[in-house]
């Protein structure tokens, strides 16, 4: 495994936030101005830390959302009603305040996007954020590494990154966008319309024999589903990346 | 404390339980699941773990084999380095001291190596002495294939990345080989009360 961009120690930084972007009525984006910011690559994250006014912090990981190319660095959250620091982030924060963060971190779940292997994006809910990094990153650098991303949410109202993903898939790069819709959809759909599964994915999915480079990320129950899956369809286990995240306390 | 994030209060615990809580974590209910991929699914009867490495003789089990050792149940506070910890768990085990038993070694570090590829570094004197377990029950029953099943280490004074899922082996070496977080920018140590969280923590 070869050493990655993060090298030394990780210090805490402030990031002001300079804009404030509501994704869905959930999930919000921070666009921070981190002065000193030493770059990170597509599909890390940061820990962000809060400080009350007797001391009292806590923290929490979150994923960057902005390529390595933006010169601000944009985190994606979603609130959770019953958490403590994403009501916070989702909510509270307003544009100039100071959020301290240090990072980035992981050095696996990365695409840096100098492999000739074709991508396959699996996303669930919020776990489209490191994803996004990866799907900027590449248009950042008009990339043309044949790329499809196949994004589960709950609604239409859920889709994060709605628009973009629609402008950036109809610029005919090799880029390409599936979404299903879990719950609800709106008339005339013409998505899927159910959980991910082992026909959605084999339509979707890259041929085995083209040996993609497999990225997944979402609540747990869906990133086992989804990597199961692809185990089974025969892609090597090796090749498929996850990252989960719990629905617990953030 | 110079800076104070503007309206956050935060959700505060009890003095009893803030002490039992490493600096930067915070109490969950459930069992998160972390894997870097997809869950290795491995049929007992395909199972075994060895010692092997710095060794006279390696030492392996098959699962009849591991299953007849004398087992311990443990309880114990669990910290991931994503920042929950879970307190009190509940494992049944075989004490990595009962599979050391009578070998002698000059090695100092120990790689746990699993199913699927994964691998953690540390000294071997964290993984003696009481300190650590192939666990295979989680509160009272099989220990399920997200987390770690059929078996799995549980060395819970260290972040639970230290802890391999789906265990195959120790292998015993004179020098340190930093395993497969710590070459991806995790702490080669991971103490949680140190903070032990990243490269230079």
């Amino acid at each position: 495994m070869a050493r990655t961009a993060v090298l030394g120690r990780l210090i805490w930084q402030f990031g002001t936030v300079a804009e404030l972007v509501q994704e869905t009525p959930k999930v919000a984006s921070l666009i921070l101005d981190v002065p000193g910011w030493t770059g990170h690559l597509a599909g890390q994250h940061v820990d962000v830390r809060l400080t009350a006014d007797d001391g009292y912090q806590a923290q929490r990981s979150y994923s960057i959302a902005s390529p390595p190319e933006d010169s601000r660095l944009a985190i994606t959250v979603e609130r959770l009603d019953d958490g403590e620091v994403s009501p916070y982030l989702v909510g509270e924060v307003r544009t100039g305040d100071k959020v301290e963060l240090r990072g980035p971190i992981g050095g696996y779940f990365v695409w840096r996007g100098d492999d000739e292997r074709p991508v396959l994006l699996v996303a669930g809910g919020s776990g489209v954020v490191p994803l996004m990094a990866m799907i900027r990153h590449r248009a950042a650098n008009h990339l043309k590494t044949p790329t499809r991303l196949l994004y589960s949410s709950r609604s239409y109202e859920d889709i994060i990154y709605r628009a973009e993903l629609d402008r950036l898939a109809s610029a005919g790069d090799g880029l390409t966008v599936a979404h299903t819709l879990t719950r609800m959809q709106p008339a005339g759909w013409t998505g899927y319309a159910r959980r991910l599964d082992s026909a959605m994915l084999a339509e979707v999915a890259w041929p085995k024999a083209q040996a993609p480079i497999v990225y997944v990320c979402g609540p747990t129950p869906m990133v086992e589903n989804a990597a199961s899956l692809l185990v089974e369809m025969g892609f090597d286990p090796a090749s498929v990346k996850t990252e989960r995240f719990g629905a617990t306390g953030g | 404390m110079s800076f104070i994030s503007r309206g956050f209060r935060g959700k505060r615990r009890d003095t009893a339980s803030s002490s039992r809580l490493p600096p930067g974590q915070y109490v969950v209910n459930d069992f998160p699941v972390l894997s870097a991929g997809p869950t290795p699914r491995i049929p007992v009867a395909e199972w075994s773990f060895v010692i092997e490495g710095e060794i006279d003789k390696p030492r392996s089990w098959t699962w009849d084999e591991f299953r007849k050792l004398p087992t311990e149940q443990v309880t114990k506070d669990i910290h991931c380095v994503t920042k929950w910890s879970k307190f009190d768990t509940g494992w049944t085990g075989v004490s990595v001291d009962t599979l050391m038993e009578g070998v002698d070694t000059a090695a100092e570090f120990v790689i746990e190596f699993s199913y699927g590829g994964y691998t953690t570094n540390l000294p071997l004197d964290d993984v003696t002495g009481g300190k650590a377990w192939v666990a295979f029950e989680f509160d009272g029953q099989p220990l399920h294939p997200e987390h770690g099943g059929p078996a799995r280490m549980l060395v819970p004074h260290l972040y639970f990345w230290k802890s391999a899922k789906w265990i195959r082996g120790l292998r015993l070496v004179n020098e340190d080989h930093p395993g497969f977080w710590e070459t991806n920018g995790y702490h080669n140590y991971g103490d949680p009360w140190r903070e032990q969280r990243y490269w230079g923590d």
